[in-house]
């Protein structure tokens, strides 16, 4: 592993007014969720109903995957099957070949950034231009979105502002957002007007129909996918639902959770190609179907990336997305990422306090801080954690189950802090860290208990 | 073997037992005693606009007072007079000209001021999303508590698209600050007909 949750997260909380802003800013948008949630009394239910939705899908998949097959291509859509990132790749890069496509335009797509699509398409000398505002800004930057929702909610207008008067000409110190908005507005018009080939994700696929839903607030996704010629959707096969009907329960739960609005600005179903227009669809694997057969694990794949998770997390929020080094961070991204490389993302499982407000806030009932916790003793018996770790904590396991050893070292150790506080409070203190120690009571809770009980 | 066949076979293998779909229980859901007064709250607070009328002419007499500004409108709407069928065909260089267009919705959604609009209300899927203003009408008695209704009266295999569409487009990518217009329409006005 060359990079680690927790070195990242130390980099962005260098910078302390910027992680408070950052802090504060998600938690807003946590609590717009809940005035959203507490609108509706049936809230409770309708996450219980998309759980089970979720459930029935994931336990009749391949038959529903065929289903949806079998429609969409009657509907002229062009299906496509993806083992892995690469193939998903190659499929996209090849249909561009076909069509000697050069100018592309593309819309959010957690896929896309999973399967490193940018990347890729950028050595075979091809640009992708991302039409979302936050993508747009960040692809400028040349960094990957740190919020699968927000994805430069890292950044302050300042910051934006210098990149749209690097990249864009727009005028030097104006941080106006809507004078910054209307310079993209123009900008990606033009990119819309001109694109060839559009991609996009998926929200929802629709087993029963073919179709398939893409929303949006800003309207790029229509933007290029009513222009472009050749338009890609490209979908990992989880998010597949049985029925149209089932649209009613998951456009109700989605962006109230994301971002606390009633619905997306656009919720777009898309049926058939235009009269004039080619449709493909990606479904791609990429280790989701080994992630099916983790019986711990497999209802990860409930989730329909609305992102609540990320916005309640008390690491996530002061973390920043870039710390999970991974297209997907949050308490989400921690355990699916494990499920992909769990030697390259055997951190992430550690980066949470398990306290459970993940779960609290998922739409789709998720356990996240279950799985986080179960992911921990996953990935320490595959042997995938610091030696350190695993020595303290073989000798956190002997002082617990030795009640006389314990008492010792509390006891040693209480009397440290209090004649000695500079053992305690200095760097070599991973604790000290931020913190103060606190000062250590005189007796233990066990000697108190035994004086007091009496009482 | 092939990717199709070696997706399908694993996701077969690693499965778990059927779990059964639940039953959604309309009336358990919300319903509002006043569906329009909900509706118009929620769009604007979303930073859409409703207007109720009693009758279509006004809307006649509004589209002709536009036609009139030299700007490029767009009406598909055959009760307010000539439809501009020629949009479906017309190249996207021309179309993202269009200053305002008036479109007809089939229904809205009180719960969240959402319209929904068939591909042949449209007449070019890209009208509601590239003109710069877009003009909803549709009768008030259209009106639907909650989207679970919305899905019954609406037939999402009928056309080749369709969509929901609540209020302007808007983006708060900067800094979590709201502005209107990012990409699509910049001001959406719902005309409500009694």
């Amino acid at each position: 592993m060359t990079v680690k949750h927790a070195d990242l997260a130390e980099k962005f909380i260098a910078d302390e007014p910027r992680t408070d802003w950052h802090d504060d800013t998600l938690w807003f948008v946590r609590e717009k969720r809940d005035k959203a949630a507490h609108g509706l009394p049936e809230w409770e239910q309708l996450r219980e109903w998309a759980s089970q939705i979720k459930n029935n899908t994931l336990s009749n998949l391949s038959n529903y995957l065929k289903e949806f097959e079998e429609k969409a291509a009657a509907n002229g859509i062009k299906v496509h099957w993806a083992s892995d990132a690469k193939e998903h790749n190659e499929i996209i890069y090849e249909i561009i070949l076909k069509h000697g496509i050069q100018k592309i335009v593309k819309s959010k797509s957690m896929l896309t950034e999973e399967c490193h699509l940018n990347e890729f398409l950028q050595h075979q000398g091809i640009e992708v231009v991302d039409t979302d505002l936050g993508e747009r800004i960040v692809q400028f930057r040349k960094e990957p979105p740190s919020h699968i929702v927000l994805p430069a909610i890292h950044l302050k207008k300042e910051d934006v502002s210098a990149t749209f008067h690097e990249h864009l000409k727009t005028e030097k110190g104006n941080n106006d957002p809507q004078y910054l908005t209307e310079a993209a507005r123009q900008h990606l018009r033009n990119k819309f007007v001109e694109s060839q080939l559009a991609i996009t994700g998926v929200n929802f696929a629709i087993a029963e129909t073919g179709g398939f839903v893409v929303c949006t607030n800003e309207g790029n996704a229509d933007m290029g996918a009513h222009t472009a010629p050749v338009h890609i959707a490209c979908m990992g096969f989880e998010k597949l639902i049985p029925k149209a009907d089932h649209l009613s329960v998951f456009l109700r739960l989605l962006a109230r959770s994301a971002t606390g609005q009633p619905i997306t600005t656009y919720s777009s179903h898309f049926q058939k190609p235009r009269p004039d227009q080619e449709m493909h669809i990606v479904i791609v694997d990429n280790g989701r179907s080994k992630q099916l057969g983790r019986e711990d694990f497999r209802n990860s794949l409930k989730c329909i990336r609305c992102a609540a998770c990320f916005n309640t997390c008390p690491v996530y929020r002061r973390s920043g997305g870039h710390s999970y080094h991974t297209a997907v961070a949050g308490p989400i991204g921690s355990i699916l990422n494990p499920n992909l490389d769990m030697k390259a993302n055997a951190d992430l499982p550690f980066a949470s306090t398990l306290c459970g407000s993940c779960s609290n806030v998922c739409p789709v009932k998720i356990n996240i801080h279950e799985q986080l916790w179960k992911w921990r003793q996953v990935i320490v018996e595959e042997g995938y954690v610091a030696a350190s770790k695993k020595i303290s904590m073989k000798g956190m396991s002997f002082v617990f189950s030795n009640p006389k050893i314990y008492r010792l070292l509390g006891k040693t150790g209480r009397k440290v802090i209090h004649f000695f506080p500079f053992m305690v409070n200095n760097k070599l203190n991973p604790w000290f860290k931020q913190r103060e120690m606190p000062s250590a009571p005189k007796d233990s809770f066990h000697d108190w208990y035994l004086k007091n009980r009496k009482n | 073997m092939s990717a199709r066949e070696n997706i399908l076979n694993a996701i077969a293998m690693n499965q778990p037992e059927l779990a059964e779909l639940p039953v959604i229980d309309l009336a358990s859901t919300i319903h509002y005693e006043d569906s329009f007064i909900q509706f118009k709250t929620v769009l604007e607070s979303i930073g859409g606009k409703v207007e109720l009328i009693s009758h279509i002419t006004v809307l006649k007499d509004k589209l002709a007072t536009d036609k009139t500004t030299g700007n490029f409108i767009v009406n598909t709407i055959e009760a307010l007079g000539d439809v501009d069928k020629y949009v479906a065909l017309l190249p996207v260089f021309d179309l993202e000209k269009v200053e305002k267009a008036y479109v007809k919705g089939t229904l809205g959604v009180a719960e969240n001021g959402a319209v929904w609009i068939y591909e042949s209300q449209m007449i070019n899927r890209l009208i509601p999303f590239i003109c710069q203003h877009l003009i909803l009408v549709m009768e008030k008695k259209n009106i639907v508590s909650n989207l679970h209704q919305a899905y019954q009266k609406i037939d999402v295999e009928k056309e080749g698209f369709g969509a929901f569409v609540a209020g302007p487009s808007k983006t708060a990518d900067i800094e979590q600050s709201l502005v209107i217009g990012a990409h699509g329409a910049r001001s959406v006005v719902v005309f409500v007909i009694e």
